[in-house]
């Protein structure tokens, strides 16, 4: 039973990592390649807290507060660079992220920081909170989605300067959009930082920012759904089966192909296509 | 005294070396259409572009109903009561017509995502979007996407658009441009009876009979600099316009 509750937290973590870029890439149409910088600097604000004795649930403020701060700063200064050029400067975030982090010993170095404690509640008590923390970050992204803001998403997402003749502050709705989206980020960082117990630079690199970028695109970027399943599914076959784990870039570029190449709109995109054929049959 | 729709006073743009506009001056009255003409590169798109802040004057100020707007951005002259109907339309494909209406609708919820943030309801803005789409002639396509619409539609869409915004000056860009001559007739036609519901409009345009037909007054520009400006059937008949733009004996 302990196995199955580390891989339902695992997965609940994936998922709220997911749905967090899902707002930046997904919604408002701004690819990060470097997300994972986010889910660090979560992680290490969480986890050095917590090791001077403040509880869990109170680092998460602060965890997402710190990633929530510098997704602001990345966000102002990748305002005036758009599609390739903004994913070069997000993905330059994420090397100058750990390239900092290995040089700091007050962040443990290329070490790490290990002997995060364990929260008071264990492990079932941290797979709830987990769970709980993507239950509400959902909730606030489906009502983004549903209201104006995520209106005006839609338009950034297709064309920046149609949105911006159509009267909508595109630099703010953008830096929204990255501030949300690390603070989910920073969220999951802290919950994962007490889930693994020791964290490293190398946990928080550029293949972890791909990896959740496949998690978007093969659930259908923009949709939540298709995030939530793909995110769940793509974080818990490699537990599953372990030729997985261990070709698990080589897995997850071959499904990045192919849902670029046979299924752009991703699962999402694939069910709706099989419910239209039904309906029209 | 009261206050000019628009005021362009003394406006200057240079590109490099080039200049696209020289001391450039006039006025829009309230409920006014003015055709705009000239030569390929006389410098029409860079005037509107002007007026939208998406090019800054090297000189001179642009004045909207008597407030000096020469320092605002785009989006903000946008909600200071500018709008424009772009010459290459770009409607956004992934939402039906209705929508592409109803979001240009949205006011001031589109300058903050934190006041857009607590609103859901479309209502009221969709409702709009429905009449100003039967004011162009689209009611019966309102739940199509752009992309199963043929391009004197998608012209209309632009226009539909740019008068959510509920503006007080529409600027048009050569909103007859790739039309057949009947949809030019109707587009027309649509554009002439915009003044009567309160706004001034601006039409750049080559296509000249219907510009003449439509328009009791011209503005003429060639090589960045006003060449005429008057009533219609004057400034016709000035030589200088006549071999300026129509290449005819002066």
């Amino acid at each position: 039973m302990a196995y199955e509750i580390v891989v339902l937290t695992n997965m609940a973590i994936a998922v709220l990592f997911a749905l967090s870029l899902n707002v930046i890439t997904g919604f408002c149409g701004q690819v990060s390649l470097g997300h994972a910088a986010f889910l660090g600097i979560g992680a290490y604000t969480s986890a050095m807290l917590s090791k001077e004795g403040v509880p869990l649930i109170i680092t998460f403020i602060p965890a997402m507060g710190m990633a929530a701060l510098i997704g602001l700063i990345v966000g102002v200064a990748s305002l005036r660079v758009r599609h390739d050029f903004l994913a070069i400067t997000t993905m330059g975030v994420v090397f100058l992220f750990t390239g900092i982090v290995r040089k700091q010993e007050i962040l443990g170095g290329e070490i790490g920081i290990a002997g995060i404690p364990a929260p008071d509640f264990g492990r079932v008590g941290l797979f709830a909170t987990s769970l709980l923390c993507v239950l509400a970050y959902l909730l606030l992204t489906i009502w983004i989605r549903r209201s104006w803001t995520g209106f005006a998403f839609d338009s950034i997402a297709e064309d920046e300067d149609t949105a911006r003749l159509l009267g909508i502050n595109v630099p703010k709705f953008k830096l929204f959009a990255f501030v949300v989206g690390t603070a989910g980020a920073g969220l999951a960082g802290a919950l994962y930082a007490h889930q693994v117990r020791f964290i490293g630079p190398d946990s928080f690199g550029f293949v972890e920012s791909i990896s959740v970028l496949a998690m978007v695109i093969v659930g259908g970027i923009g949709s939540i759904w298709g995030v939530i399943l793909a995110a769940a599914f793509l974080s818990a076959l490699p537990q599953f089966f372990q030729v997985i784990d261990d070709y698990k870039l080589l897995v997850y570029g071959l499904l990045l192909f192919g849902a670029m190449r046979f299924a752009p709109e991703g699962i999402d995109g694939l069910l709706k296509k099989i419910v239209r054929r039904r309906a029209v049959k | 005294m009261i206050a000019k729709r628009l005021q362009i006073k003394n406006v200057s743009v240079k590109f490099g070396g080039l200049s696209a506009l020289e001391d450039v001056s006039f006025e829009v009255d309230d409920n006014q259409l003015i055709g705009f003409i000239g030569p390929n590169g006389a410098g029409k798109t860079t005037l509107m572009r002007v007026i939208m802040g998406m090019v800054n004057p090297l000189s001179g100020s642009v004045l909207l109903n008597g407030r000096n707007i020469t320092n605002l951005t785009s989006v903000q002259r946008i909600h200071a009561g500018v709008a424009l109907g772009q010459q290459i339309v770009k409607p956004l494909r992934q939402m039906s017509l209705l929508d592409n209406v109803a979001l240009a609708s949205g006011g001031k919820k589109l300058l903050s995502p934190m006041r857009a943030l607590l609103v859901q309801k479309r209502h009221k803005e969709r409702e709009l979007a429905r009449e100003l789409l039967i004011q162009v002639g689209l009611g019966d396509h309102s739940e199509k996407l752009p992309s199963e619409l043929p391009l004197g539609y998608l012209k209309r869409l632009e226009v539909a658009r740019a008068l959510a915004l509920r503006p007080s000056l529409l600027l048009l860009d050569e909103p007859l441009a790739g039309l057949s001559k009947p949809e030019a007739e109707q587009m027309a036609d649509l554009i002439y009876n915009l003044p009567r519901v309160g706004l001034s409009v601006i039409l750049i345009e080559h296509n000249l009979p219907q510009v003449q037909r439509i328009c009791p007054i011209l503005y003429v520009q060639s090589n960045g600099r006003q060449l005429a400006f008057g009533l219609t059937k004057d400034v016709m008949a000035d030589p200088a316009v006549r071999q300026a733009y129509l290449g005819v004996g002066a």
